[in-house]
């Protein structure tokens, strides 16, 4: 008698995993790569970017919700899944207003970083060009919605991590957009902190530190000489190795 | 049996440059190819551009245009490019997304234009209405909303080495790639 | 703001201050005060002690709760495209005509203001509106014109005449359900004699499969809430009918009510919860009180509440939840989102509502319909139910049937019934196309009319949408693109990007400005959206433009601009601020087409 051992397979590679990992985490762990947005490591996975969109034993769906299973055939690197993952990147990028010469977040940016990793060119899309707030009311930081993504991970760092509830999503369809929970709106008047795990975890510009625009100069940037893929799995080492990043 | 067709002479092949809502800085890194700028020039021949000073294109192989389309004269480039060129290619983040032009966007054309022009010291001040000067568009577009593109190049601007390295692949049959140092939006 | 407490105060008390019936509190509050204004938002907020942003989270993602003022009279035209061809627009211009208002402008004496909805499942009665949430039907200009008078005179709906409030059942083939007549409690009578897991070997004999149109065997929902870990167990009924073109569910609510009530209570009587929600869509409200008043009843006949029929260990009661206009909620996880007092954003499945439901516990959502069913099975048992129908299809299905056909409403046939039979009974042997399953369905071209209602060939909620000679399908194909954008919840990327997309791009076309180019484009779009959006509206939002774009192409092929690409604006007209700050009209401030 055998015991039914915990792998299966991603894109013809074997991975092993532990019970109740997700395909993206077992993934990462044997040091494969799916593109990501608004799964991140620390947070219960979400579901909504669907860049990280794999087939599952002939079946669509998200790699960080999906939980690894004994015998699962999984299919993600290659040109079909790759060119639904371009047209995502393209729908976000003509959604917002992404100006990345004027972005400070600019070579540290992942949406940037995955749309070098999959050769978009550009956004193909008529852009919707809406009219959103920027907000620099707060002492500490900017908000600049234009670059928002709404992968509501400022939502979930704020309610289950600092437990303030400063970030909101409201709206629905192309309305979709996050308020902020204060007497005005405003950032400034909020609860929160530049030290909030809120305020580090925005892949994109949308939430900026202030004072410490393009300190890191190009060419030295996170994404300027590795790869989204390289810098994730490099990341996802040193976590599991216990090193700090 | 049909006939074979006859065996065609590789010709040289007509490039024309263009900015419409840009800062030229494109154009600088086409420049900043420095000697290899001869190395294209012995492939290819340029028609209307900023460098041959010709202010009409004629029929050209390969077109590049930089900058967004902000008034109605970048509309009337745009689209005699797009006429006459077989190829034509958004150069920059301008021409792709509308880059820093396309930042006015969110702002409501008129008040913009008092701004410019009518909030000064000297009561005569007016919004200029002389039929030499193009009207501006109500907002900034890429050029890929008002007319076909080909290809993109992005960047602001493309290095030079992108520049070559998309050119030299257009110009010898191979669809243009970037490779991950070359590929930037900014 | 005396006047605002004291509106407020027995509306937050009757729900007892609970946050997750927050949605119920702002559509009773609207209720009262027309709007949800700041002070409002405020005063909710701080009774429920939650943050204010919680309150814009729901106002600005529900269709009908409105957090700027609306109008004392808020009117909204059903904009189906059974409305349409029924002249909605023409009825809805002649409205905005008598008040000198454009659509969503509300009156400068903010009497009233005139804007479009989605379906309201008035269909075979339309063209459609509601009036602060109630429905008139059968509109004519005449009704217009009388309408426009009473708001005019600021009369209170109450004192409307009643008939344009009637909503007829238009009953046209009844078969063992819309047929039966059934004593009150005979179901629930018949499940106890038969007992808890004797009625669940009955519901598995039928192979009862659900009639919401993802058909998934009822019984095994059943069994698998039946046997999950939890602490409570609830039974929602999914009456929140959006699907464009469906109606059956509100004839059932309105003369079959205690068959449904009854299948929920078996429902509990089976998984062993004594909880119901009836999901009510904001649209069908006119039904909320005739349905209290049906509880109110099975509550004195002991059908209801504890010890029900005097069984002691079988309690279970039912409350009624409205929704607020969003069709989403019609997807089992973002109703149950919705029931739990936030915007309905469908949750990751798995888990299923089964193992992890309402407030995370075992739960059974099933369509109004599904539950009539179990009372069939109830009364007739499971062998003689699954006699009727199919083989996969056991059973009958109630279509509702409108757009160009003599005899629009309900008809129920055994599963296996043609196309073309339905065609005949209702009028329209000629049609041109058939749209089934509402906006999310497929569409059908004559020469496969012969095909069979059944979840193994054409599988339907429902819905079953006419099209005669002469029909435009491309008109329904941008009326469908305008329904999807309008309802996408946003929450994934495919859907909330892609929908908008294909409006624009659907929305170009008819402008003229449409090429090749953009039904290319349309067709991949169809593909993303099948293949990578999060819930069942993503995937389904473009199905019935692929079978229209494939079927009827020249529909499409017709509006496309000569040019192999055009902008989708109009260049000249991008300039005429520019021209107005001028003062200038001369050649060179016009841009002419593209030559």
């Amino acid at each position: 008698m055998s015991e039914i051992l915990a792998q299966f397979m991603l894109d013809g590679h074997r991975i092993a995993f532990e019970p109740g990992q997700t395909i993206l985490q077992a993934a990462l762990a044997a040091g494969i790569y799916i593109p990501h947005l608004c799964a991140h490591p620390e947070f219960t996975p979400h579901g909504s970017c669907k860049l990280c969109t794999v087939m599952v034993n002939g079946r669509n769906g998200s790699a960080c919700t999906i939980k690894a299973m004994p015998g699962q055939d999984v299919l993600s690197d290659n040109p079909d899944l790759n060119s639904r993952r371009r047209t995502l990147l393209q729908m976000l990028f003509a959604e917002g207003n992404h100006f990345c010469p004027g972005c400070e977040k600019s070579g540290n940016c992942q949406l940037q970083a995955l749309a070098y990793d999959l050769e978009m060119f550009d956004p193909h899309f008529a852009q919707f060009f809406p009219a959103r707030e920027a907000d620099g009311t707060h002492p500490e930081a900017f908000l600049d919605f234009n670059r928002c993504i709404m992968c509501e991970l400022c939502v979930r760092a704020s309610r289950d991590v600092d437990g303030k509830n400063v970030f909101a999503i409201a709206g629905r369809g192309r309305d979709t957009h996050i308020i902020v929970n204060s007497p005005s709106g405003k950032l400034g008047d909020s609860a929160f902190s530049i030290h909030d795990k809120a305020a580090q975890v925005c892949p994109v510009g949308a939430i900026l530190p202030k004072e410490v625009g393009f300190v890191r100069p190009i060419g030295e940037r996170l994404y300027d000489h590795d790869t989204i893929a390289e810098v994730a799995l490099r990341e996802e080492a040193g976590a599991r190795s216990g090193e700090v990043t | 049996m049909n006939a074979p067709f006859p065996p065609r002479a590789k010709k040289r092949l007509k490039i024309a440059t263009a900015t419409l809502g840009g800062c030229f800085g494109c154009h600088m890194s086409l420049l900043d190819m420095d000697e290899r700028f001869l190395d294209l020039a012995k492939l290819v021949d340029f028609d209307r551009s900023p460098l041959t000073d010709l202010k009409h294109c004629g029929p050209c192989d390969i077109g590049l245009i930089e900058g967004a389309v902000c008034n109605a004269e970048n509309v009337h480039v745009l689209r005699e490019f797009r006429a006459q060129c077989r190829t034509l290619i958004a150069v920059g983040a301008c021409a792709i997304n509308g880059g820093l032009p396309a930042q006015r966007n969110p702002l409501d054309l008129s008040d913009l234009m008092r701004k410019v022009y009518c909030d000064r010291v000297d009561d005569t001040a007016q919004i200029p209405d002389d039929p030499e000067l193009p009207l501006m568009l109500d907002k900034v577009y890429p050029i890929h909303e008002i007319v076909r593109i080909d290809y993109l190049i992005p960047g602001c601007p493309p290095s030079a080495d992108a520049l070559w390295k998309f050119l030299t692949d257009l110009i010898e049959g191979r669809t243009p790639r970037l490779d991950y140092a070359h590929f930037r939006f900014d | 703001m005396a006047s605002i407490d004291s509106a407020l105060e027995p509306i937050l008390a009757r729900y007892g201050r609970e946050p997750s019936a927050l949605l119920q509190i702002l559509r009773d509050a609207q209720e009262a005060c027309d709007w949800i204004s700041p002070t409002v938002r405020a005063e909710v907020a701080r009774a429920l002690d939650i943050p204010a942003t919680q309150i814009d989270c729901l106002t600005r993602f529900y269709a009908h709760l409105y957090d700027e003022p609306r109008g004392r009279y808020r009117v909204l035209f059903s904009d189906n495209i059974t409305d349409r061809m029924a002249d909605a627009p023409a009825l809805m211009a002649r409205m905005l005509e008598q008040f000198g208002l454009e659509p969503g402008e509300v009156s400068p004496d903010g009497l009233l203001s005139i804007a479009t909805t989605s379906c309201t499942g008035m269909c075979d009665q339309g063209p459609a509106l509601l009036v602060n949430n109630r429905a008139v039907t059968r509109m004519t200009p005449e009704r217009i014109d009388a309408i426009s008078a009473l708001i005019r005179a600021r009369a209170p709906l109450d004192d409307w005449p009643s008939h344009f409030f009637e909503v007829h059942d238009n009953i046209r083939r009844a078969d063992i359900l819309l047929g039966a007549t059934c004593a009150s409690g005979e179901a629930i009578r018949a499940a106890l004699a038969r007992g808890r897991d004797g009625m669940f070997a009955e519901m598995k004999k039928s192979n009862l499969r659900g009639r919401g149109g993802a058909g998934f065997t009822t019984a095994v929902k059943w069994e698998a809430c039946r046997d999950a870990p939890g602490e409570a167990r609830f039974v929602i009924c999914n009456a929140d009918e959006g699907e464009p073109g469906t109606f059956k569910d509100r004839v059932l609510l309105q003369s079959y009510a205690g068959r449904v009530f009854e299948g929920m209570a078996i429902a509990g009587y089976v998984t062993g919860a004594n909880k119901g929600f009836l999901y009510l869509r904001g649209e069908y409200s006119y039904l909320r009180a005739p349905l209290e008043a049906k509880l109110a009843e099975m509550r004195r006949e002991n059908l209801l509440g504890d010890a029900i029929c005097g069984d002691a260990g079988f309690s279970f009661d039912i409350m009624i939840h409205m929704g607020a206009g969003a069709y989403i909620c019609g997807e089992e996880t973002a109703l149950i989102e919705s029931l739990e007092g936030k915007a309905g954003k469908p949750r990751i499945r798995p888990p299923f509502p089964a193992t992890y439901g309402y407030l995370g516990q075992p739960t059974v959502v099933n369509n109004v319909e599904t539950l009539c069913k179990a009372t069939e099975i109830a009364i007739q048992g499971g062998a003689f139910y699954a006699g009727q129908g199919t083989q996969q299809s056991t059973g009958t299905k109630i279509l509702s049937v409108s757009g160009d056909c003599e005899r629009p409403g309900l008809y129920e046939y055994p599963f296996g019934v043609s196309i073309a039979q339905v065609l005949e009974d209702c009028g329209a042997e000629d049609a041109f196309a058939v749209q089934i399953g509402g906006a999310a369905g497929n569409c059908l071209a004559p020469h496969e009319f012969d095909r069979c209602i059944a979840f193994e060939d054409v599988p339907t909620a429902g819905a079953f949408m006419v099209f005669g000679q002469g029909r435009d399908m491309f008109e329904t194909a941008l009326n469908f693109a305008n329904f999807f954008e309008h309802e996408s919840c946003g929450f994934c990327t495919p859907c909330r990007v892609g929908t908008a997309i294909v409006a624009r791009m659907m929305n170009k076309i008819d402008a003229g400005h449409g090429a090749r180019y953009e039904l290319n484009e349309l067709n991949r779009l169809d593909v993303l959206l099948r293949t990578s959006s999060h819930c069942g509206l993503g995937q389904s939002a473009t199905m019935a433009l692929r079978d229209m774009m494939q079927k009827f192409a020249p529909a499409f092929e017709r509006r496309l601009s000569l040019k192999d690409f055009e902008p989708g604006f109009d260049l000249d007209a991008a300039l005429a601020e520019a021209r107005a700050l001028t003062g200038r009209d001369d050649e060179a401030a016009h841009l002419g087409a593209d030559s």
